[in-house]
């Protein structure tokens, strides 16, 4: 089972702690909005995600199991 | 350990400490959130650091408060019951403004269940029960003011006075976004900030600070007797 | 603005199959107004009479033979569409969304004024299909004789028998307000923007419940095929593309308009029906403001269809050709539409509504007095920060179209850079901007 992060394009309000918790994965664009690629998470990381997931004060941070085929 | 707690002086002291410490952690609480959705951040200062901070001085806040609350009714020396805490005005210690601890409490209740339930509540719900925390820190103030023992004594009212200087200048940092462009929100919080100030300008002399306030303020009879050792003149 | 429309194309017979001939969806149409009832089943025949109950599921395996794809832009299997919403044991809704937001498109207003009840028809053979009892119109509120063609056909059919009751619901304009889900949101009595998470309409959409939400062409397709049968459909276009499409043509064209093509059918024999070129074009906008530039180079062997599009890293969408001037500055038009496309956002996602008005100004930068050498690597970096990272298509079109404008227009992007404004940066705008605003 593979996990992947992916972000609420419009409950995101750049707050950055995502960056902040998981830095290894997710930069901010110069406006301060995540940036990641959607490989699957490394097993290490995971904690770090779920803790980065739980930080967002908007709920924006998503982790997903299993690849979903692009956006909704 | 029911005895000693139960005990005058012990559990008196234990409730006047603890609510002080309270109305400390939830100054620091506010200015925490303050700072949080100000997105305040430095190098020593990540975000995740203010918002965690805060989630957790405010959580403390609640437990010296529940200290508070348990000392207060486990003590002989006042009639206060656990009903009291929570439905103001009914006890028969300083009945309002004993009660004003009540609503303040219950204030604190919703914002901390809803903000322990975010994940379920959604963002939207839990952000509208957040700004309670704003109604909630005045009131224990007055509370504090109005029904505690310390009150006369020079140190409490220092804290009370930095507590009161930290909010203050915490809601001004709130302002700063807000009033470019809901100038008519800006305006009427400064209103209600500057009538507080007024009250509390007015009240505290010539209420708490007063020789007869003890009377005044409701302390039944039975109390007003019998000093026991430790309370302020 | 594009004048009125010219209604009918001449036939394109490219295969032997007597009776394969266009036009098909305007057959019937009348010059300056809408056939009435009695015309069009005069034209086009009755449909078969309602079942009393269940769901008449074989027209879906006829669409679906019919290999008919969505023409909202998206070009979505529509048989694997109903499949979607039929597998659902709910009571569906039948959508039909004739907001055509895109501006240089005109080919639903022409259906929805001229043969309204060919898309009418389908809808209701759509809702048969799934068992649903309701039809809704969807349409722009500010298109006054969309509102009023629409609102006469609706009553002109009453409620027939055991079938589904028709609705026609406004919307506010602009270019996103057709966008599946931001319609709707409108529809559920929300604002009229994308929405990111939530169900699938197919699964619970309008009302909560299961949403078929096709474009007013599609629909047209549905009221023929449902008429004349998948194979007939089948008659015209490609074995991949099958059956006909509108197309909306605009600029160096004599004839500015709405035709009918069938897929496959060269660019060049396009043109000609449209009363041929009135100057040499530098290049061609196909899919409408979030598609594709293609140079003149290739448009002389053009064939519109998406397969032959894809080569150049174009598709048709809704069906919106614009040929571009070689006097005009294709910076300047292509500067004119990222603005535009920015200040349609709808400003929910950081990334669109940040990188779309900074893609603009670096544009702009390019038709100002002075040099912005590094204006084009800017550019590209911005389309490709902006790409995949909304809640909906919108930066994701206007990222493609930009980077399509470099690649076309290679040399007149370095010379915008390296030296500022052309004399023609400054001319009027060969394409509609503003007539569709929030």
């Amino acid at each position: 089972m593979s996990h992947h992060l992916r972000v609420n394009p419009i409950t995101c309000e750049a707050h950055g702690m995502c960056h902040e918790l998981l830095p290894e994965r997710i930069d901010l664009d110069e406006w301060g909005y995540p940036l990641f690629d959607s490989r699957p998470l490394e097993p290490e990381l995971l904690d770090h995600a779920r803790r980065a997931a739980q930080a967002c004060p908007t709920f924006a941070l998503l982790i997903e199991r299993e690849k979903k085929p692009g956006r909704a | 350990m029911i005895l000693p707690l139960a005990s005058g002086s012990l559990s008196w002291y234990l409730t006047r400490s603890t609510g002080a410490v309270a109305l400390i952690l939830l100054s620091a609480s506010v200015a925490l959130g303050v700072a949080d959705v100000r997105r305040f951040a430095s190098q020593r200062w990540p975000r995740f650091v203010i918002d965690a901070l805060h989630r957790n001085v405010a959580l403390l806040s609640i437990c010296f408060l529940a200290l508070h609350i348990i000392t207060s009714v486990l003590d002989s020396f006042t009639s206060i019951s656990l009903l009291d805490a929570v439905i103001p005005f009914i006890g028969s210690y300083r009945p309002f403004w004993l009660g004003l601890g009540a609503v303040s409490f219950d204030l604190l209740i919703a914002v901390t269940i809803t903000s322990l339930l975010r994940q379920r509540l959604g963002y939207a719900t839990w952000r509208a029960v957040h700004w309670l925390s704003y109604a909630s820190w005045p009131i224990a103030l007055v509370h504090g003011l109005g029904t505690g023992s310390d009150t006369k004594g020079t140190w409490m009212l220092t804290l009370d006075l930095l507590c009161l200087v930290a909010v203050l200048a915490a809601i001004g940092t709130r302002l700063g976004p807000i009033w470019p462009e809901h100038p008519e929100r800006g305006r009427l919080t400064l209103g209600g900030a500057g009538a507080f100030l007024v009250f509390l300008a007015f009240w505290v002399p010539s209420g708490p600070l007063a020789t007869d306030w003890a009377k005044r303020s409701g302390t039944p009879s039975s109390n007003l007797h019998h000093r026991p050792i430790g309370a302020t003149r | 603005m594009i004048p009125a429309a010219m209604l009918a194309a001449e036939p394109q017979p490219t295969h032997a199959t007597a009776g394969a001939e266009l036009p098909r969806l305007l057959s019937s149409s009348a010059p300056d107004r809408a056939t009435t009832l009695e015309e069009h089943l005069a034209a086009h025949g009755e449909l078969a009479p309602p079942r009393r109950r269940g769901r008449e599921t074989g027209l879906i395996a006829e669409i679906d033979h019919a290999g008919l794809r969505g023409r909202g832009g998206a070009g979505f299997p529509t048989a694997r569409k109903l499949r979607a919403v039929a597998a659902s044991r709910k009571k569906p809704v039948v959508v039909l969304n004739a907001t055509e937001g895109e501006p240089a498109s005109r080919k639903d207003a022409t259906l929805v004024t001229s043969v309204p009840h060919l898309g009418l028809d389908g809808a209701v053979l759509a809702a048969r299909a799934l068992g649903a009892d309701e039809v809704i119109v969807a349409v722009c509120e500010t298109a006054g004789e969309s509102i009023d063609a629409l609102a006469r056909a609706i009553a002109e059919r009453g409620t027939e028998r055991h079938g589904p009751r028709i609705e026609l619901r406004p919307t506010p304009p602009g270019y996103l307000a057709g966008q599946e889900s931001a319609l709707i949101s409108h529809l559920n009595g929300g604002p009229g923007l994308p929405r990111f998470l939530g169900p699938m309409p197919f699964e619970r959409g309008v009302g909560g419940r299961p949403t078929m939400l096709s474009n007013v062409e599609t629909y047209s397709h549905i009221g023929l095929i449902g008429r004349h049968g998948a194979d007939w459909f089948r008659e015209l276009g490609t074995d991949t593309e099958p059956g006909s499409a509108l197309v909306t043509i605009s600029g160096v064209v004599a004839d500015e308009g709405v035709y009918e093509i069938e897929w496959g059918t060269r660019l060049r024999a396009l043109v000609q029906a449209a009363g041929g070129m009135t100057a040499a074009p530098r290049a061609a906008l196909l899919g409408g403001y979030g598609g594709t530039w293609v140079g003149a180079e290739h448009l002389a062997e053009l064939s519109l269809s998406d397969a032959a599009l894809a080569r150049h890293g174009a598709s048709l969408g809704a069906g919106v050709i614009f040929l571009l001037d070689g006097a005009a500055c294709p910076v300047a038009e292509t500067a004119r539409i990222v603005r535009w496309m920015a200040d349609q956002s709808a400003h929910q996602c950081g990334p669109c509504a940040n990188g779309l008005p900074a893609l603009a100004g670096e544009l702009e930068q390019l038709t100002h007095g002075v040099p912005a050498p590094a204006a084009p690597q800017r550019i590209e970096a911005l389309a490709a920060l902006v790409r995949r990272r909304g809640a909906c298509g919108h930066p994701d079109g206007v990222s493609r179209m930009a980077l399509s404008a470099i690649a076309t227009f290679p040399d007149e992007f370095h010379d915008h850079a390296a030296r500022g404004r052309c004399e023609a940066c400054s001319a009027p705008s060969r394409l509609p901007l503003g007539a569709i605003r929030r």
